[in-house]
């Protein structure tokens, strides 16, 4: 499906990925280089070798979270780790930071096992993490505590820290009565009063809003350059493109099923960083393109050295329906036409004032039904495209039904059950049964509610929620009128 | 520097009127409580008299009242300290965890008056030459009544930890100790409170009627306040009994005023919320305690000079360890000797299991044939005291519940009224009963009735309350007809509520039912044929074959319609008729 031709540029060693064009512009400007030609002197903090994640299945099978993957952080660099929901990204972090055992493969840490050593990191999480019974400085000073310093010592750092990141004279309040760019605050403040050589943050500022999470963003970063904080290497996940690259020296983008390293460069703008500079917006448009597409492709043969293949990649049937409804589709390409009929997927998130990252299932959406194709980060409409936009309502359904029947594989498969069946219905678990070889439980469930959602919007079936069944509606053919369009 | 954020004003007007009025207070209850535990050694330690002659006076309550009190209070303080072990065991321990909760399962179904003989025996053979040994078999008598559900309470709350907090606590490097004060503790300290007015409750029921009874030709009567309620009622004292069912009460009371509702406002700075909520429950004696001086910095700081010491001891010895992995336990092989543990407790447990069947071999088809029929009867006893509770609190609950004002005056007060010992009012009920000629077959309906529709109606209330107003509005604005409101709106709304409401009452009646079902008076024994009647009969007797296999009846009883109804039931609660989705 994708017209590009693949020039294949194998970034270094250890991806068993392989690479993506670009254009001579972006590596000119930006300069991103294979790692291979990073620092070699550095001795890395943590190093992980061919570490997997995976989960034991009754059946056989195993689901395979992340395939074995090289990685290390070395000292002095804030490094990013990008990727779709789906990939591992928290999985990854867990296993670096040892909270998680890989299913297989070793991290190091200093060149020894993790799991016999005394490590010195810190998360900062996603929802914060705090001890809502403890006060503010309690819950800076609990890290301490559990080091064993005196009260002194404790009090002494925890308000030194505070005071860093401008939390001063709310030592006393319970986090609940802050707001969530101070909560997030103490979070900093707790994973920095132990002086960690790693810092890791998972998604830090996505429960922020946009303005307290720039407002952080930014002095985290000056913390980092003026050297305030002792740690000497950050290791952020993020699904953010914008922030990896305002933020990171490093930047690896992970794919999905099971998660492996897609790409992994260095970004050598200057700080502060200019959102509106031509490198800046070609990198994010380079990692966009990365992102938007999936494999598609054939994978490239199992890297040979490994031993271990990862998933038998051809036995992949389905593809992974993105979770879009029919109606964003079509307010897409509406809008797509209005601009001309191609136009730029970050200034299409810009005038819809949606996150990429809510846009991308939409475009995946209207890629796969062939009514778009996205092309060095622009979206151009197809005909199909272009005509399903133009349609009155009943039209539109009938050519989202060919279309659907035609590309996705799912819906033409219970679209044949239910017509094969005697009394036209189908079990859920039938299906579930068939995507489970292939996705996790959770994504075959997220699958199927996909599935419904645009079976019902093409008419092609209906869902019986309460017995989880498939049923063929009662007109094959409807002619009546739709009653409530969305 | 400190900022405190305690409104200003208020606080300091409290202070400087209060503190040396609450102070006095304060020491005096330290010196009662001294002396009651000064005589409570005496008394404990004294050569074992099993029955202590019980005075009618109503001077004499408030020290039945202390004993009693006594009694509750130690084997409340047992039961947590078993149910947080036993809890924490079992939630780390995935090899014995599935094990653990099922027996907790079956333990909750057995009567607690089942227990009644093993347990006496084997404490006064323990402590022989001290009435402890009585005390303390009555007191495991209670503990066996409100241990289980907070049990239940510890590990469900160990289990449902937000898996963030336990990383950082982890990546932080905890000590198991400064996890469990920290996190595990706090996390946990709503679901016990709770549970524990539950428990205390059933432990009052348990201890008016095991203060006194006979096993075999043993008879044991201590001091206290259902042994008071029990000769008065067998004496026909009338007016002893009227104070003494009144002193019950003024205890539960205060009980709630003076603990739980303190300790729920409490308990509130431990919800798991990152947004403070608007509805919280006050208790002015908890305020009045935290203006008092002596309460507020003495604890505070002794505590931290011996918390200090033991959290740097418990942070040295893990200092270098390496960060331990969330997942950890998934693939560790069982060593030799823990093959060779399990085969031994599998071994005595085989033995235990087949000696305790052998006992039954004494049992006669008659006998049996009279404990079946006597499961039936206790069944439908069971249930149609559950029926009748729901007929009448559904109406009742939902239409106070619809009526706010209502509502608030009430909701409390049915709380109370479950707290209060059903077995209290069995003599007086009794008396009356055979006054109107009946029997207890009818009448031990209605003594289940007295103890488990309260369980019901405050749930109901509490489901009519949950249902959203714009429901309701828009019922009537589409002039949904009576029955329709009911059907599509009022039951579904308060189905989740009804049930957990139900579960209580179920498990509170199969309970009662061994009170309700056999009664002493004065010299007369009133019985009607269930299994209930059988059980008190069996430990009247002596007959432990019996005893045990009646028990085994009740709890497979129990057991099967809480996997099989009861459960099923809860799912659909949970899934179907939640209101927030």
């Amino acid at each position: 499906m994708l017209p590009l031709a693949q020039s294949k540029l194998h970034f270094f060693s250890l991806l068993s990925s392989w690479g993506y064009p670009m254009s001579n512009s972006v590596i000119s400007t930006v300069r991103t280089i294979p790692e291979s030609a990073a620092p070699e002197t550095l001795q890395p903090i943590i190093r992980a070798e061919r570490i997997e994640k995976y989960y034991a299945q009754p059946s056989q099978n195993r689901i395979q979270v992340i395939s074995p993957t090289d990685l290390s952080i070395v000292p002095g660099e804030i490094l990013a780790l990008l990727g779709p929901s789906g990939s591992g990204k928290s999985t990854m972090l867990r296993m670096l930071s040892g909270l998680s055992r890989p299913s297989a493969g070793q991290v190091y840490w200093h060149g020894r096992p993790i799991a016999e050593s005394a490590i010195n990191v810190s998360i900062v999480f996603q929802s914060f993490a705090l001890f809502p019974w403890l006060t503010v400085q309690e819950n800076v000073e609990a890290p301490l505590r559990a080091r064993g310093l005196d009260a002194d010592e404790r009090r002494e750092r925890s308000l030194r820290m505070l005071d860093t990141v401008g939390l001063d004279g709310f030592e006393a309040a319970y986090p609940k009565e802050l707001s969530g760019g101070m909560r997030q605050r103490v979070g900093f403040a707790r994973a920095l009063v132990v002086e960690p050589e790693v810092l890791f943050m998972d998604e830090p500022f996505s429960a922020l809003d946009v303005l307290t999470a720039e407002n952080l963003r930014s002095e985290l970063l000056e913390l980092w350059s003026r050297k305030t904080m002792p740690t000497k290497a950050v290791f952020l996940v993020t699904h953010n493109i914008e922030e990896a690259v305002l933020l990171a020296d490093r930047i690896i983008v992970l794919g999905r099923n099971p998660g492996h390293i897609r790409t992994d460069f260095r970004v050598q703008l200057a700080h502060p960083r200019d959102r509106k500079s031509e490198p800046f917006t070609q990198l994010v448009d380079y990692i966009y393109k990365v992102l938007t597409r999936p494999e598609v492709a054939p994978l490239a043969a199992p890297d040979q050295s490994t031993g271990k293949p990862p998933r038998d990649q051809r036995q992949m049937h389905y593809q992974m329906l993105p979770h879009a409804r029919p109606g964003g589709v079509a307010g897409l390409l509406e809008l797509l036409i209005d601009k001309g009929g191609k136009d730029d997927i970050y200034r299409l998130a810009d005038d819809l004032a949606f996150e990429i990252d809510d846009l991308l299932p939409i475009v995946d959406a209207a890629q796969l039904l062939g009514f778009l194709i996205v092309e060095e980060g622009d979206a151009a409409i197809t005909p199909s495209g272009t005509a399903f936009a133009n349609s009155e309502i009943l039209r539109q359904k009938e050519l989202f039904r060919a279309a659907a029947l035609e590309h996705v594989l799912l819906l033409r498969q219970i679209r044949r059950a239910l017509e094969t069946k005697n009394d036209h219905t189908v079990p859920e678990e039938f299906f579930l049964d068939m995507l489970d070889e292939q996705f996790s439980e959770d994504e075959s469930l997220r699958q199927v509610e996909t599935a419904v959602n645009w079976g019902r919007y093409a008419e092609l079936f209906d869902f019986d929620a309460a017995r989880r069944r498939f049923i063929l509606p009662e007109e094959p053919e409807p002619a009546v009128p739709i009653e409530d369009a969305e | 520097m400190k900022r405190n954020f305690r409104p200003l004003a208020s606080s300091l007007v409290m202070t400087s009127t209060w503190p040396v009025f609450i102070d006095a207070g304060v020491a005096a209850c330290g010196l009662a409580i001294f002396f009651t535990i000064v005589h409570m050694g005496a008394y404990w330690m004294q050569a074992p008299i099993p029955v202590v002659p019980i005075s009618h006076s109503i001077r004499a309550l408030p020290a039945y009242a202390a004993y009693s009190v006594v009694r509750i209070a130690i084997a409340y303080l047992l039961s947590l300290v078993f149910a947080i072990s036993y809890g924490y065991l079992a939630a780390y321990n995935p090899r014995v965890e599935a094990w653990m909760i099922a027996a907790l399962d079956i333990l909750q179904s057995i009567p607690v008056l089942s227990f009644l003989p093993p347990v006496v025996l084997a404490m006064v053979a323990l402590i022989p030459g001290h009435q402890l040994g009585i005390e303390l078999g009555v007191i495991l008598l209670i503990f066996t009544g409100q241990v289980w559900n907070l049990a239940f309470s510890f590990y469900t709350s160990l289990k449902t930890i937000p898996r963030e907090m336990l990383e950082a606590a982890s990546i932080f490097r905890y000590s198991a100790w400064q996890r469990f004060w920290q996190l595990e503790m706090p996390y946990a300290t709503i679901g016990l409170v709770w549970n524990s007015i539950v428990s205390v409750a059933g432990g009052w029921f348990a201890l008016i009627a095991c203060e006194m009874f006979t096993m075999g030709d043993r008879s044991f009567q201590l001091p206290g306040l259902g042994s008071y309620l029990q000769t008065a009622a067998s004496s026909g004292d009338v007016r002893a009994l009227f104070f003494g069912i009144a002193t019950v009460i003024l205890i539960v009371v205060a009980t709630d005023q003076l603990l739980w509702r303190p300790l729920i406002a409490w308990s509130d700075k431990f919800k798991f919320e990152q947004v403070e909520s608007d509805e919280r429950i006050v208790s002015p004696i908890l305020e009045l305690l935290r203006r008092s001086p002596i309460l507020q910095s003495a604890p505070r700081r002794i505590w931290t000079s011996i918390e200090e010491p033991i959290f740097r001891r418990f942070a040295a010895a893990h200092r270098n360890e390496p960060t331990h992995p969330l997942d950890e336990n998934i693939s560790r092989e069982p060593s030799l000797r823990l093959w060779i543990l399990a085969v031994a407790v599998a071994a005595a447990v085989g033995w235990g299991a087949w000696q305790g069947l052998l006992l039954l071999r004494g049992i006669s088809w008659a006998d049996l044939r009279l404990l079946l029929a006597g499961a039936a009867a206790t069944f439908l006893r069971v249930n149609a005291s559950l029926l009748i509770s729901a007929l009448w609190t559904i109406p009742v609950g939902v239409a106070i519940g619809f009526n706010p004002r209502l509502a608030r005056f009430v909701q409390p007060v049915a709380q109370i009224l479950a707290s209060v010992p059903a077995t209290a009012f069995f003599p007086i009920l009794l008396i009356g009963l055979v006054k109107l000629g009946g029997g207890l077959g009818i009448g031990s309906v209605a003594l289940m009735l007295l103890g488990t529709q309260w369980y019901i109606l405050f749930n109901v209330i509490a489901g009519a309350m949950s249902i959203p107003s714009d429901l309701r509005e828009a019922a009537s604005l589409y002039k949904f007809t009576r029955w329709q409101r009911w059907t599509t709106l009022i039951l579904p709304g308060i189905f989740p509520y009804l049930i957990t409401g139900m579960v209580t009452a179920s498990g509170g009646a199969w309970n009662a039912s061994v009170f309700a079902e056999y009664s002493h008076l004065g010299n007369r024994t009133l019985s009607t044929i269930g299994l209930g009647a059988q059980i008190d009969a069996a430990t009247d007797r002596g007959q432990f074959p019996l005893l045990l296999l009646a028990t085994i009846l009740i709890s497979l009883m129990v057991v099967s319609m809480n996997r099989l109804v009861w459960r099923r039931l809860y799912r659909l609660a949970e899934t179907r008729f939640k209101l927030d989705a």
